[in-house]
Parts: C-alpha cells; structure tokens; sequence
C-alpha cells in the first residue's frame, strides 16, 4: 500500500499550501463581516462596514470600473491592430517592437509612473484627470492584449485565410471585419479580460498617478486599511472580490479550448 | 454529381502571360521571364518539384504576387496586372483550403456571394446548388473542424465556384489527402471541370495528377518552363532530360551506335533508326520486355530484385551502369535474386536527350 500512502501525503501537503493561501483571504472576509474584529466572530456578523466603505469609497469603485472599461476601449482599439500587424509581418522589427511592448510589465511601475509625471507633470489639467492614471494602466496591460490576440493570429493561418476571402471579392475591410475579427475572437475576449482585471486591481503606479480626488478602488484600499478600523478595510476587500472574482472565472473558463464534438472519416467509397 | 448545367455561364477565360518574372523582397528569383498563353476553357498544369516556381505563376494569374516591372497579366486581351484578386473574379482553391473556421459550410460557400451583395433568396438558391453539386448538401450546417479532408476539398471548391468565377485556380488541391482519395476527388474534379467548361489552372508537383487532368502540362524547373505540351508529347518526347526523368520512370543506358547496332554492357542491341554520336540512351520500363536468356541474342542482366504486384511485376535488372534498369513484366513466372534474363527494348520506345 506504499502508493496509497504518497498518495496521502501528497493531498495532505496540497491541501496544506491550499489553507495556507485561503485561510487568510476567507479570514479578510470574515473579519469585514465581524462587529468587532479583536473580540472576534462571537461579537456577531454585520454589514455595517460594508455599508460605511459604500458611503466613503463608492467614488473608488466607480472610477476603478470606469477606468478599467476605459482602458480596455483603449487597448482594443490600440492592440487588435497592432497584433494583426506583429502577425502579417513578421521580422526583426516586429519582434523588437513585440518585446519592447513588454517593457511597461518588467519595468517597476513605480518607475513608469515617475516616467509619466517627469514628463507631464507640469500639464496640470492633464496631471490632475483620471486619464493621466488611464495613460499608466494603458502603458501597464497593452501588453496583454496584444499578446493574446498576437497568439491566436499566429496559431491560426491567417495569411491564407485572408487570401481566400480576397479571392471571392473581399477587400481588406471585409476581411478585417468577417475573417480577422471574428477567428482572434477567443484572444480578444481573454485579453479583454486580462485588462479589466488588471487594470481594476492595479496599485503601484495608482498610487503614484492619484490625486485626492482621482482615487481608485485598490488606492482607497489602503488608505482605508492605514487610516480606519481594521474591519472597514477587510469590508473594502470584500467588495473588492465580488467585483473581481466573476472577472477571473470568466477568464477561465474563455481561457479553455473549445471541444470539437467529433471529426468526420473521409468516405472512400463514394 | 447533379447536372452543373449553366453552373458557370458566359464564355471561358483566356489569360496571358507576358514577361512575368518574379524576384522576392530577399534577392531570391522565384520565376524568369514567363510568355504563356492558356487558351479559353482548356485546363492547363504547372507541374514540377518544390521551388520551381509554378506556385508563383499562379499566384500571379490569381493577382497574389505582382509580376515583376514590364510582366504582364491578360485577361481575355485586358491587361489586368494591377489589379488585386478580389477585383478578378477568379475561383481559388488553396493546399490547406482556407475555409473559414467562423463560419458553417453553406456560410463558407456563401460568402463571395455575400460579398457581392446577392439578395439572400438568391444566395440561399446558389448555395444550394454548389451543395448539390458536390453532394454535400448534408453538411450544409457542420462547422469547419467537423469535416473531414475530402469533405473540406469539396467545400473549397464548392465556395470557388460558387461566385461563377472567370476561371478557377487550383494550388495542390490533393496534396493534403491520402492516396485512395486523392485517386476519387482527382476524377471527380476531372469531371467537373469539363462539364462546366471553365479555365483551369492547376499547380501539382504529382505527375500522375497532371497526366490525368491536363489538357497541357507545363513542366517547371528552377523559375524557368522546361516544356509545354499535352500528356501524351511530355511523356513519350520529353524535351529535356529534367522532363524525361521527372514524369514517370525513365532508364538509361550508355554505349554507343556503330553500323546500325548500339552496343552497351548489357551487351548489342539492333537500332537502325539511330541518330549520330549516341552516347547514352534512354526508355521507359514499358518499353523493355524481359525474354528467355537462352534465346537472348541481345541485351542480359540479372536480376537485383522483383517485386510481385498482382498484374505485373516489377523488376530492377542489373546491367552493369550505376543505376539497375527497371522492368516491367506481366509474365506469369518468378524472378530468382541472381537470375539471368534475356531483355529486347522497342526501338520506338529509345529517346536521346
């Protein structure tokens, strides 16, 4: 019975790493629920913390959610092109450009964000507006837009494809909108996905682009868990979750490959 | 196959090719400069290996590469080199099909009609039509990735008709498909093409299907034509020894003619017909007959292996050059490893390249 036995320690130590990484987020949760953290769960569950983050950080929520659909308007229409364009020419050039894409997600975003207020700072309207923290988040998830679209324009032939519908008649907008679209649809919809959470829960350079009153979700987070009871803090979390766990399950579930029911075998008798 | 009566109407297409060459970005000349001329509603076949250059050709008559500055592309007298493909009117059927994974069968077959603005009654009737004609009707709502390999051919050249396209280009439609299959589209795909009276054109680097389907063959090589004729001319006169030694099984035998007699390794063989300054000859396995070595007068060898394939056998004969001759015998004997046999080649059948 030796396989029983690694089998049990081998549940045992996942199920460990799994508590290890859940406890504390259903403890969070727990504690934004609890009338009075340092007495515990006996002093009864409320929603009271959740309503006061509501009545003092409902702007957060709604500039998290508007930012973040506004940076993927912006990475649509930016990042589809591009990676068609990384796909149909593909050489040295592209490649560099792919990579130096990349840059924003490797470089520290504090750095980035420096980058940004060095060089428009002195704009003031324009250093004061949301848009200036929408230019970061742009800069921080183009990335990934481009690169999921970019890995389903390559796994698919899309040159021929184009090819055969230019040869029944259809220039390049048609082509664009009835073939290009439409097959790099999977990537678009996990690269939509992908931006809206990131953008959503993006702090390091939020927390350098913010102005008192251009504060996001994740930036008034923390200065809700610095500033307030514990409790209101782990509410804020809490809210923070529902809005970002139906993102990530969509995620997965549009990340998986689609089943193909059955192929026909080719008739040789007709 | 349903009647495609009135399938395709109005007259068939003559293209002309003038000066085309082709000369990639990198420096690589993938064609020389091509003169050709496809007569109205023949089907004609590029032919050759890999790199020869017959794709090019065809994606220039299909308006996908551009000819080279001073080549030229006529349809029916009009030249058309600056036209793209989705103003040509041409049907095209690629290697890997390029069907539409987004889109059914009967959406793929649609398409170019949609594209043209077709009311949606007529564009149901059409496609219809292309469905009937290629007995696929059951498939009309299948997705793409739920059809197999022959399915998909048929779906291609289906969706290439469907827009009653000018002339149709083919790019190695078969190659993609195991043999049996290949051997059932290619004739029906014969069919088609006679009954409906279109240009053809048709790039393969499979010689079987070019004898079988093309009125002419042009045999490529290296971006330059080798030769053009129908099957007949390219197999039994071939123009370069390139041509004789791509399409079909060709043997060799060095030597030399004195007084009407050729004389080889193998031994003496009577050629009356012989050209001057013989100095190697070449044949096709059909041409040699394998006879009694006790009667032999002529030509022996011995035998390097036979291979038995029910209505013949096939046999690779030793005579003494670097390459062993092949031979087809229809005899109902055995070949030993190691027997000595008589040979007597048709002298008709003896080409000098």
């Amino acid at each position: 019975m030796k396989n029983r036995w690694l089998f049990s320690l081998q549940l045992g130590f996942t199920l460990l790493v799994c508590a290890f990484l859940i406890v504390p987020v259903i403890l969070s949760i727990l504690a934004g629920l609890t009338v009075n953290y340092l007495v515990g769960i006996e002093s009864g569950l409320t929603l009271r913390w959740v309503y006061a983050v509501w009545d003092g950080y409902r702007d957060t929520i709604f500039l998290s959610i508007g930012l973040s659909l506004a940076c993927l308007v912006v990475t649509l229409l930016i990042g589809i092109p591009t990676a068609y364009v990384l796909a149909k020419r593909q050489s040295g050039l592209t490649r560099a450009i792919e990579e130096l894409l990349v840059m924003p997600v490797a470089v520290p975003g504090l750095a980035t964000a420096l980058a940004l207020i060095v060089t428009y700072g002195s704009l003031s309207g324009f250093r004061t507006s949301w848009a200036f923290i929408l230019v970061g988040h742009v800069l921080f998830t183009l990335p990934f837009m481009v690169r999921s679209v970019l890995a389903v324009l390559m796994a698919i032939d899309l040159k021929t494809l184009e090819e055969g519908a230019a040869s029944l008649g259809a220039g390049f907008i048609d082509r664009f909108r009835d073939i290009v679209l439409p097959n790099c649809r999977t990537g678009i919809l996990a690269g939509s996905l992908m931006v809206v959470t990131l953008s959503m829960g993006e702090f390091n350079m939020t927390w350098l682009l913010h102005t008192p009153f251009n504060k996001t979700l994740p930036v008034g987070l923390a200065d809700a868990y610095a500033s307030l009871r514990l409790e209101i803090g782990s509410a804020y979390t809490l809210v923070f979750f529902l809005m970002i766990v139906p993102l990530l399950l969509a995620l997965q579930a549009f990340a998986q490959p689609r089943q193909t029911k059955f192929v026909a075998e080719d008739d040789h008798h007709d | 196959m349903t009647e495609p009566k009135n399938m395709i109407p109005g007259k068939p297409l003559s293209i002309a090719l003038e000066n085309c060459a082709k000369t990639f970005a990198d420096g690589t000349r993938a064609l020389e400069p091509l003169n050709l001329s496809i007569n109205a509603g023949e089907t004609i076949v590029f032919l050759g290996p890999s790199g020869c250059g017959k794709t090019t050709t065809l994606r220039i008559i299909a308006g996908l590469e551009e000819p080279d500055a001073g080549g030229r592309v006529l349809f029916d007298g009009e030249d058309i080199t600056s036209l793209p493909i989705e103003k040509r009117n041409v049907g095209m059927v690629f290697q890997s099909y390029a069907l539409f994974p987004n889109m059914s069968v009967a959406e793929n077959i649609g398409y170019g009609l949609k594209i043209r603005g077709e009311s949606s009654a007529g564009l149901r009737t059409r496609v219809g039509e292309m469905l009937g004609m290629m007995r696929i009707e059951k498939l009309a709502d299948r997705r793409i990735d739920q059809l197999s390999g022959g399915q998909r051919q048929r779906v291609a050249l289906a969706r290439a008709l469907a827009v009653r396209p000018r002339a149709l280009l083919l790019d190695e439609p078969l190659t993609a498909l195991d043999a049996k299959l290949r051997d059932t589209l290619r004739l029906e795909i014969d069919t088609l093409l006679r009954r409906l009276n279109i240009t053809a054109i048709y790039v393969t680097h499979d010689q079987a299907e070019a004898m079988a389907l093309g009125d002419r063959i042009v045999v490529m090589e290296h971006g330059r034509v080798a030769q053009i004729g129908n099957p007949r001319d390219i197999y039994q006169k071939p123009a370069t020894r390139f041509v004789a030694e791509f399409i079909g099984t060709m043997n060799r035998l060095n030597g030399a003619v004195r007084n009407g007699v050729f004389t080889c390794r193998a031994g003496d063989m009577p050629w009356a017909a012989a050209p001057a300054d013989v100095s190697e000859v070449l044949f096709r396995p059909e041409d040699i007959r394998v006879t009694d070595s006790a009667e032999a007068s002529g030509l022996r060898g011995t035998v390097a292996a036979a291979f038995y394939l029910g209505d013949r056998t096939r046999l690779f004969v030793e005579v003494g050059e670097t390459q062993p001759l092949v031979v087809e015998s229809t005899a109902r004997r055995d070949f030993a490893h190691g027997e000595t046999v008589g040979l007597q080649i048709d002298p008709r059948g003896l080409l000098v390249l």
